[in-house]
């Protein structure tokens, strides 16, 4: 394991704002902590390269405790929110910067800004103010700056967080490929779950200072382990329910009761859980009542391109998304039957 | 309609102008007159050069040690202010405006108080190794004059580099030590070349004030200081040479304005884009030793500086150390209000046939008379400013010119001027006031106009729509709003009068002397008694501007700052 954070924890202003968190980055590997704004994700961050002292717990490099090693003698790269790059220096000496601190001989320092900045397609810049560059250009400075010393491990604080959409997209594609590319162990931290997703090797979930869930991104979207993670991650069909019987697994709820086809829940009989409904692999269904249906009226369909997102109203209020390759008519009452593969329980 | 404004523009600008023209620039150019006739005169005064270049130089060397001690005080203690919160610190804060409003008089009284022949120091050293004389020779030295500077200016240090610190990103920073930068070469690659400007904003106001520095020179250094200052005062007022007073002050003139282009320069830079995200997001606590013994001595040393020496003024002022004039033998040493006594009692001897207590009278009447004089004109003058006119670009720089110039030089122009009756110092007394009218006027000014220019048009707008005169919308919207930089223009005014010594020192008829004026007499004399009264004098003139601060701590509007 190259990076070991164990059970930190924090106070900001009085409040807990680390409560416990551990987690690992693997050699070659990135990992996303992803989490609401306000979660603490910056902190630890701050945590690991030194910049602020945790209350307690402890940050392992190759099983070594980074304790006593400040910040300029660890060796990672950090790449600042909204960049920090140096505004009285030029683009060539922000790279520089960190290479200089590592007293290179000057041919092999302008050797490697060249070839840093290269990589990062900023070539012709190198004698370009900082205070002239554009949004995207500031970004990829900073992280050729942030690569330059070969840093052991990568932090990259809502790196795209400043730019506009369309670059976003396309600098997220950029990073993706040079993060795999240079095989460095990396941390990215966003609050953005699409983001996340498409460059995490792993994603680490945080809530309230503490670690919700840390796995795949496929394992973590597939499998939320709570209400709170998957309404995070955007599954927002939640219907509250008790269980009635666990073999086969029958949950009853206000809408009727649902059998969930895995039964890895450990849920006891009489326990109050929450069901979560995929928004894919439903069907229309032509009559109501049997179990894994759900009944209501249609309040609102939106083209999404391959598919229609169709709102659905059910008898307790509650309103559930799901897409369907053709839509049923406005306030039409329908009723749909859900596949027991996409319906999950949750604690 | 446009005419009409303008118009009503420049009648708000003809009072400050017929002012400004009367005793700014008549002055200033006879001054350039004397400047010319004694380049012409140049033949029988064969060494004028060097009369000119030896103050010059000393001047220049002065100031630039002076800056450079300043700078090495006050960068630590910038650096404290800008990014520790410590307990106490507002209060430190208020008292490090102490010295933008003590008289140079009174700051000289008390380093003598503190360090002086006669002050605690050498008087404690006497007692205690029963020496015959002061070991410390202090006074009449330049480590006096330089304590003294270090005391006035390290304010602008932690003002203006302070801030400039507080509003730096703290990110930048952490970005060079996360690359593998020590904190000292942090500091040294980041943090000091990012504040840059701000230091060089600094330290050229700061020279610019050691270099115009007079009272301080006069009363600490002794004649064998002289800069160019004390070499005008000197010339005009000793020598009766006003040739060579009016070249010097030509010199003077010069250097000032080239001080000034370069100081307006320097802080154009001032306000590089790089404010945190957060307000006060550098700010942070003491956590390690190492941080608070940091905090602690630089603190210390702050405090003892800006304490010490007034502190030792008030306690020398009530405390009988050594035996009165005529006396001999055992002195009884002890608590006593003899100084302040004195003050009240006209004796033979004394330097004037009135008693000291009289300097206090005219000081007010003085100052009363300032406050009368800059307000109005300070009203007139910054509502016009407030208005959108063209003719505000030429006129407001011009407003700030007597900021630039000595008072030294002012009062040397005055004397040219206003030289045969009834417009001479002696029969005219309200010259003094004028010419400190002169000096407050661009304080006053800097004061009202941001209050003034912080009121919406929309609310004179509502005023008028509601059937008010143009009158009445100034007296019943515009006047409770600036009520507040009303007043703290006039505690400005009222403190700068009374503390002013320089152009005071040229005009003040010996029978009707200043508190300034008549401290600086009384100090230097001989005898227990006269060195008492000064010491009482100055500890009055301090506690009056002390208050003046507290009121105008108390009186601020708290979302309004002066602008200079």
């Amino acid at each position: 394991m190259a990076l070991s954070v164990r059970e930190i924890h924090k106070m900001y202003e009085g409040k807990p704002l680390l409560r416990g968190v551990s987690f690992d980055v693997a050699e070659g590997e990135t990992v996303c902590l992803l989490g609401p704004s306000g979660s603490g994700k910056s902190t630890l961050l701050r945590i690991i390269t030194g910049l602020e002292a945790a209350e307690s717990g402890q940050v392992f490099w190759d099983g070594a405790d980074l304790a006593d090693v400040p910040v300029h003698q660890r060796h990672f790269g950090l790449m600042f929110q909204d960049y920090a790059l140096f505004p009285h220096r030029r683009v060539a000496e922000n790279v520089a910067f960190g290479l200089r601190m590592q007293n290179l001989p000057k041919h092999e320092i302008n050797q490697r800004v060249n070839e840093a900045l290269e990589r990062v397609n900023m070539g012709g810049f190198a004698n370009r103010r900082v205070t002239d560059l554009s949004g995207g250009e500031q970004q990829r400075v900073a992280l050729a700056r942030a690569l330059a010393p070969r840093p052991r491990m990568l932090m990259l604080d809502e790196p795209l967080g400043a730019l506009d959409r369309a670059l976003r997209e396309q600098l997220g594609q950029f990073l993706r490929e040079l993060l795999h590319e240079t095989q460095i162990p990396a941390i990215y931290v966003t609050h953005d779950q699409e983001e996340a997703f498409a460059i995490a090797d792993r994603l680490v979930l945080l809530n309230e200072g503490k670690v919700e869930q840390d796995g795949a991104p496929d394992q973590v979207y597939n499998h939320p382990v709570s209400v709170w993670a998957a309404r995070f991650l955007g599954l927002t069909n939640v219907l509250p329910g008790k269980v009635v019987s666990r073999q086969p697994m029958r949950v009853r709820t206000a809408l009727g009761d649902f059998s969930p086809s895995e039964a890895d829940s450990t849920e006891p009989v009489g326990s109050e859980v929450s069901l979560l409904f995929r928004p894919k692999g439903v069907q229309l269904a032509t009559e109501s009542g049997e179990g894994n249906t759900l009944t209501g009226v249609v309040d609102d369909t939106t083209f999404r391109g391959e598919s229609y997102r169709v709102s659905l109203r059910c008898a307790d209020h509650s309103v559930f998304q799901f897409y369907l390759p053709d839509p049923p008519p406005m306030h039409a009452r329908v009723t749909l039957a859900l596949d027991p593969e996409n319906v999950l329980v949750l604690k | 309609m446009k005419s009409r404004s303008s118009r009503g523009v420049l009648a708000l600008w003809l009072l400050p102008l017929l002012f400004l023209t009367l005793f700014f620039f008549a002055p200033l150019l006879s001054v350039f007159r004397l400047a010319g006739q004694a380049a012409a005169e140049a033949a029988p005064q064969a060494n004028l050069l060097e009369r000119v270049t030896r103050p010059l130089g000393f001047t220049f060397y002065q100031a630039a040690l002076s800056t450079l001690v300043t700078l090495a005080v006050g960068l630590p203690a910038a650096y404290i202010f800008g990014r520790y919160t410590f307990p106490g610190k507002s209060l430190l804060r208020v008292l490090t405006t102490l010295p933008f409003i003590l008289p140079t008089v009174v700051v000289a009284a008390a380093f003598n108080a503190l360090i002086g022949p006669r002050g605690w120091i050498n008087l404690g050293l006497m007692n205690l190794f029963d020496l015959s004389a002061p070991p410390l020779q202090m006074l009449n030295s330049l480590p006096a004059i330089l304590i003294a500077h270090v005391f006035y200016n390290t304010t602008i240090v932690i003002r203006v580099v302070g801030s400039a610190w507080s509003q730096l990103d703290p990110r930048m920073e952490q970005a060079s030590r996360v690359l593998g930068a020590t904190p000292l070469r942090t500091l040294r690659e980041v943090t000091l070349p990012l504040l840059r400007p701000a230091i060089l904003a600094a330290g050229l106001l700061v020279f610019m004030f050691d270099f115009t520095s007079f009272g301080v020179i006069l009363l600490l250094g002794g004649p064998q200081f002289a800069t160019l200052e004390v070499e005008i005062y000197i010339q005009a007022m000793h020598m009766l040479n006003l040739p060579l007073a009016g070249l010097l002050s030509a010199v003077q003139l010069l250097c000032t304005l080239v001080l000034t282009i370069a100081y307006s320069r320097a802080s154009l830079h001032l306000n590089v884009p790089l404010a945190p995200r957060l307000q006060g997001e550098g700010m942070r606590r003491m956590r390690t030793w190492r941080e608070k013994l940091l905090v602690g001595v630089t603190l210390t040393v702050l405090a003892s500086l800006l304490i010490l020496p007034l502190a030792a003024l008030g306690a020398r002022s009530v405390v009988r150390l050594e035996a009165n004039r005529g006396e001999r033998g055992v002195v009884e040493t002890g608590l006593t209000f003899d100084y302040y006594r004195e003050l009240f009692v006209n004796r033979r001897g004394s330097l004037f046939y009135v008693p000291p207590i009289a300097a206090a009278r005219n000081s007010l009447v003085y100052a009363g008379a300032t406050v009368l004089f800059s307000l109005t004109l300070g009203f007139l003058a910054s509502s016009a400013l407030a208005r959108r006119a063209r003719i505000n670009r030429v006129l407001d720089p011009l407003l700030m010119l007597p900021l630039g110039t000595s008072a030294v030089t002012l009062g040397l122009g005055f004397i040219v001027v206003f030289n045969r009756p009834p417009f001479d110092p002696g029969s005219f007394p309200l010259l003094i006031p004028l010419a400190h009218s002169l000096v407050a006027l661009p304080f006053v000014v800097r004061t009202l106009l941001p209050a003034l220019r912080s009121i919406p048009v929309s609310l004179r707008q509502a005023a008028g729509v509601l059937g008010a005169s143009p009158w009445r919308v100034w007296w019943e919207v515009d006047l409770p709003i600036i009520t507040r930089a009303a007043l703290v223009s006039a505690v400005f005014a009222f403190t700068i009068s009374l503390g002013e010594f320089g152009a005071t020192s040229f005009l003040a008829r010996p029978e009707y002397p200043t508190l300034p004026v008549a401290i600086y007499r009384f100090i230097g004399q001989p005898g227990a008694l006269n060195y008492g009264q000064a010491i009482a004098m100055s500890t009055l003139l301090m506690l009056v501007c002390g208050l003046g601060i507290l009121l105008i701590e108390r009186v601020r509007l708290p979302g309004i700052r002066e602008e200079w």
